[in-house]
């Protein structure tokens, strides 16, 4: 039943012209920065022959496109999010959800592994750019899998924020500048209160905080580490906002 | 779980059964029964001391309705009465404050979703999305419901047949007709051969040959399951529903029968319509005449004490007497009646 749900969230997603704005749109601007990182990369060539161990094309090309990838989900998430509740609330079709035998979590669920699923296209479409550079240059593919990893978790993390703040409002456009000032709001926040913590001593807040902290989690990634830590952070965001999404809905249908 | 297992076995032949004439359960009811692997309830829907408030505001009060299989109720009251709030409690859309309500036994609110697979509901205003195609959100709807993979394609394409649908399955549903779009929402309350189909003013918006097939529709359905009609229009209710309850002011006023409403106020109250009108007391004065009651000074509304309709006798009287006498025909329909004697009482109804 959540595969059913999460199916017919990604089809209605490609139905709509929403979705392929949005792939649109990222492919532009991931595209501009991938080919400026590039011609810098060819431009800088001579300097880097000189280094004892230059860094490679994944390091300098790749990375970097990714970083941009990430920016352009902050603003892309929150949109496609808002359809997943608050506009089928606005537009009714909610009921058709609710009044068939399926649970509240297998609704939340499905609807943000629809969304994820999308994302992962978003996550390929980036990760093929850095790749088509195989055919002029050896790549990391470590780093590159590294990179596409820590994209799609950081992908799911603004999903699940997201979806929790469509929950909260039956204004889709509320519901999208909402999950987009929270997820601002955790990237600027989410790494100072955790140093703040830690400057006081209390490290397990710290290391707390660092969950609500989802481009910090990236960071390990782009330096082709896999930091078990920064992958329990992200899961543990995702599920601590999806249980609060089910619960939202529930109170929900006890308040009318 | 085998009070699932049960279920669906359940579904799948209720599916055949109204959808192929040709499928060998329907012509043989009792081998349906004697099939289960539990017994069809007779009651579909019971709700006992239902009640919700929103905040201080009490929309629905303590209210019981009760619904055996093959009835077809008309829910009936005038706006803001709770009739969308107790239909949407009894769809499982809707917490109640307090209460229960079990559908073929199951407590919806227990086990809601071995309930809500006997239930389809079309809402006021149909839950459609207009970027599928009618095929693919009747699919969908039918996933949605638990319906097995091998009777998908059949229970889909039997719900557009008998929704007059059949020719726009490839069709968007945002650019079909307002009519259109009501018929897809009442494909999707039944794609899943629901036991109790609930439906909020099902025939608002349609033309009245439309309004005609609906209607017959839910006739048809009445036939195996149980249907809940909410609606404004009276003659709806008359000419589709076995039973009504008026709800007002979140209570329920009156609960009776078609038949037993029709029984008791036929002809109950007529309008007499004389050129040449005796004195008032002549007219008392006939036999089965309870009361009379001049509307014009030409047009009189006479009523008739219960069970008696002196209809020709007052032809006769005048005939014989030179009343000269033009109209006879009776008042208002008897629900219309009903209706506006129990909702324009505010005050009794409050205190």
């Amino acid at each position: 039943m959540i595969f059913t749900i999460a199916g017919k969230e990604l089809k209605a997603l490609f139905a709509s012209p929403l979705a392929w704005v949005v792939l649109t749109v990222v492919q532009v601007i991931v595209g501009y920065a991938f080919l400026r990182r590039l011609d810098d990369f060819l431009r800088l060539q001579s300097q880097l022959m000189q280094m004892a161990s230059p860094p490679g094309a994944t390091e300098l090309v790749a990375a970097p496109t990714f970083a941009a990838a990430a920016v352009v989900l902050l603003f892309a998430v929150p949109i496609l999010a808002m359809r997943l509740i608050a506009e089928e609330r606005r537009n009714q079709t909610m009921v058709l959800l609710m009044s068939a035998p399926v649970s509240m979590s297998e609704i939340v669920v499905g609807k943000f592994l629809g969304v994820t699923a999308f994302l992962l296209v978003v996550v390929l479409l980036t990760a093929l750019m850095p790749l088509s550079l195989a055919a002029g240059t050896r790549l990391d593919y470590g780093l590159l899998a590294g990179l596409a990893a820590g994209l799609a978790l950081l992908a799911a993390s603004f999903a699940a924020v997201s979806l929790f703040v469509s929950c909260l409002t039956v204004h889709p456009v509320a519901a999208a500048i909402g999950a987009f000032a929270a997820l601002l709001g955790m990237m600027l926040t989410g790494e100072a209160t955790s140093e703040g913590l830690r400057a006081r001593g209390w490290h397990l807040a710290a290391e707390l905080a660092q969950v609500f902290s989802p481009v910090k989690n990236f960071e390990p990634f782009g330096k082709g580490m896999l930091d078990s830590y920064a992958i329990a952070c992200a899961v543990l965001l995702i599920v601590a906002f999806l249980a609060l999404a089910i619960r939202q809905l529930e109170a929900a249908r006890l308040r009318g | 779980m085998p009070r699932s297992a049960g279920a669906g076995f359940f579904i799948n032949h209720v599916i055949l059964g109204i959808f192929c004439p040709h499928y060998k359960g329907l012509s043989h009811p009792e081998t349906i029964v004697t099939d289960m692997s539990e017994p069809i309830a007779a009651t579909t829907i019971s709700a006992r001391a239902l009640a919700r408030s929103f905040g201080t505001h009490v929309a629905v009060n303590n209210i019981a309705l009760e619904l055996k299989r093959g009835e077809v109720l008309g829910f009936l009251g005038p706006n803001g009465a709770g009739k969308t709030t107790t239909m949407q409690m009894l769809t499982g859309n809707l917490a109640p404050t307090r209460g229960a309500i079990s559908i073929c036994g199951i407590d919806l609110l227990e086990q809601p979703a071995a309930a809500k697979a006997r239930i389809g509901y079309l809402p006021e205003v149909p839950p459609l999305y207009r970027d599928l195609t009618v095929d693919e959100y009747l699919t969908l709807a039918a996933k949605l419901h638990r319906v097995p993979r091998a009777r998908r394609a059949e229970a889909t394409a039997n719900a557009k047949q008998r929704c007059g649908l059949a020719d726009v399955g490839a069709k968007l549903i945002g650019n079909l007709s307002k009519g259109y779009k009501q018929r897809v929402g009442l494909a999707q309350a039944i794609v899943h051969g629901p036991d109790v189909v609930i439906l909020d003013e099902p025939t608002v918006g349609l033309d009245p040959n439309q309004i005609r097939e609906i209607r017959g529709l839910i006739r048809e359905l009445g036939g195996l399951h149980s249907v809940i009609l909410s609606t404004h229009i009276l003659p709806e209710v008359e000419a589709a529903c076995d039973r009504v309850q008026i709800m007002h002011h979140g209570n329920i006023v009156y609960s009776d029968t078609i038949a037993a409403l029709k029984q008791f106020h036929s002809g109950a109250t007529v309008l007499l319509g004389l050129r040449r009108p005796p004195p008032l007391d002549e007219l008392a004065a006939v036999p089965g005449v309870a009361a009379v009651e001049a509307v014009e000074p030409t047009m009189f509304r006479v009523q008739f004490t219960p069970g008696s309709d002196p209809s020709e006798v007052l032809v006769a009287r005048s005939v014989a007497s030179r009343w000269d006498l033009y109209q006879l025909k009776p008042a208002q329909t008897s629900l219309e009646d009903v209706f506006v004697n129990l909702t324009q009482t505010e005050q009794t109804e409050t205190s």
